[in-house]
């Protein structure tokens, strides 16, 4: 599973879509994400990825693509090869 | 003068998940405590609630919509729900800026805090949830309200404890009277049963444990009274302006006449008998309503050994002969102290007893104590013509709210 993938899947759960209606040039608008969702999203892909994604980088995540780009830039020289065992669900009720 | 009347009501709560179950089972003395099955309470001293049986959130929200609720607000829309379908009430584009929300809440979104500063300070996780300050914050309730049934009006959240519905009511009243709005959404919701707010209750020591039989572990009045019982659930009622209503064809279930509140400024737990007492006799001046007019109180009454005497010495001052006369009772003595929820869930109460002509009872009555010594309408409810009612809320911090129902023929 590669970093689209996987942040593919993320989006799906979290936005409780089915993975197959994610197109890696989606757009977050199209996809009916918005800026409170794409900030439910990013602390997800910090959770799963155990990552820190800067405020700046954040800001400007408008597509899937480009989250998936930024998201290459971030992960580079971190070891990412098991990226399918990493951890599940993040979700607010998750941890009630 | 511009007249409110009520004509939606919404309950969800421990003794019914409506309304017309709600108001059965009080006249049936079914209490609604029951242990714990939230959380594990074997640690605590306390391990009873006034809970909401069997509640699943998947049987109300989406799991996307879920993720946004706190419990409280989760209450909040299901109560809101039901008031409105019972109102009939078909909002005009044109009009939502005069429909208007007004919501009380004692704890907020304590579940979501609990779980939060559990993640924060047990699991050492270093960022929560982003959705935890939306989930949270005590206006969350009103907010959802607002956005599910359109409401633009005049909008706010009260924070005033156990009298946070009383005080949203009155406030949604007067927003109706003085005309800022003809239709406002007004009651609370509390879902205050989690680890850490037991635990705090347990440490002030008001709490009844029930000693082994839930159902009887509140017995407000009664003089073997051991003290109050958490509850959780939400009480909401449309509040319609006469006109507004009449224009519609609406079913009135009661003419909200009277608002009255007041300030202890004496102690910050510690009940006075005069503030309790203005806040009455503002209530009835606002309404016009002499005190012999006044059928039953559906009183604050929560069980614990100060409330309830002091309670009784602020009736006997307000109504002086006509105490002995008048009809009390606690139904907390059921569906629990529902803190910022509790005032809306009993006004629902003081309503349906005044449209159906029978008195809930005072639940788990056993002996008189001399210093609580009126009618509480002990165990059986009682068939009873009421002309005007008062529904009391004294909260912590010593701030009163009384409102005042009048029949509507």
């Amino acid at each position: 599973m590669n970093v689209g993938e996987k942040l593919i899947e993320i989006i799906a759960r979290e936005q409780h879509l089915n993975p197959g209606d994610i197109s890696i040039d989606a757009t977050f608008e199209e996809l009916g994400i918005d800026s409170l969702d794409g900030v439910n999203i990013l602390f997800a892909l910090e959770e799963e990825f155990k990552i820190d994604i800067p405020d700046t980088v954040a800001q400007n995540m408008k597509s899937v693509r480009q989250v998936a780009e930024s998201l290459n830039r971030v992960l580079e020289g971190k070891d990412i090869s098991d990226l399918t065992a990493m951890a599940k669900g993040s979700g607010p009720t998750a941890s009630n | 003068m511009r007249r409110v009347v009520i004509t939606g009501l919404g309950i969800f709560s421990s003794t019914g998940k409506d309304r017309d179950s709600f108001f059965e089972n009080l006249v049936q003395a079914r209490s609604g405590v029951r242990p714990i099955s939230q959380f594990d309470s074997s640690p605590l001293s306390i391990k009873i609630a006034a809970e909401i049986s069997d509640y699943n959130p998947d049987d109300y929200f989406p799991p996307k919509r879920q993720d946004m609720l706190d419990k409280f607000t989760q209450f909040a829309l299901i109560a809101a729900g039901e008031a409105m379908e019972s109102s009939g009430l078909t909002v005009r584009d044109e009009e939502r800026c005069r429909f208007g929300v007004v919501m009380g809440s004692g704890m907020g979104g304590a579940g979501s805090y609990d779980a939060g500063y559990h993640n924060l300070y047990a699991k050492q996780v270093t960022r929560l949830h982003p959705f935890t300050i939306p989930r949270i914050m005590h206006n969350a309730a009103t907010s959802h309200i607002c956005m599910e049934f359109g409401a633009q009006g005049p909008a706010l959240a009260t924070a005033t404890a156990c009298s946070s519905s009383g005080h949203a009511i009155g406030e949604a009243f007067h927003l109706i009277k003085f005309g800022m709005a003809d239709m406002v959404l007004a009651g609370g919701a509390d879902a205050p049963i989690t680890y850490g707010v037991m635990r705090c209750w347990e440490a002030v020591r008001v709490l009844a444990s029930g000693n082994g039989n839930p159902a009887t572990a509140c017995r407000p009045f009664s003089a073997d009274r051991k003290g109050m019982v958490i509850g959780e659930g939400a009480g909401v009622l449309l509040l319609e302006e006469l006109d507004h209503a009449l224009g519609r064809g609406a079913t009135i279930y009661g003419e909200l006449a009277g608002f009255g509140m007041s300030s202890d400024a004496s102690h910050i737990t510690q009940p006075s008998v005069d503030g309790p007492v203005r806040a009455i006799r503002m209530a009835l001046g606002e309404a016009g309503v002499r005190p012999e007019e006044i059928d039953y109180i559906n009183a604050h009454g929560t069980g614990t050994r100060l409330n309830d005497s002091v309670e009784t010495q602020v009736i006997k001052e307000v109504f002086n002969c006509h105490a002995r006369k008048l009809a009390i009772s606690s139904t907390k003595s059921m569906h629990g102290h529902v803190m910022g929820a509790t005032g809306a869930i009993e006004l629902v109460a003081t309503v349906m007893a005044i449209n159906r002509g029978v008195i809930p009872p005072t639940a788990n009555y056993t002996e008189q104590d001399p210093e609580c010594d009126l009618d509480y309408v002990p165990n059986v409810a009682r068939e009873k013509r009421i002309r005007a009612a008062l529904s009391n809320s004294f909260a912590f911090g010593g701030l009163n709210a009384v409102l005042l129902l009048r029949r509507w023929e």
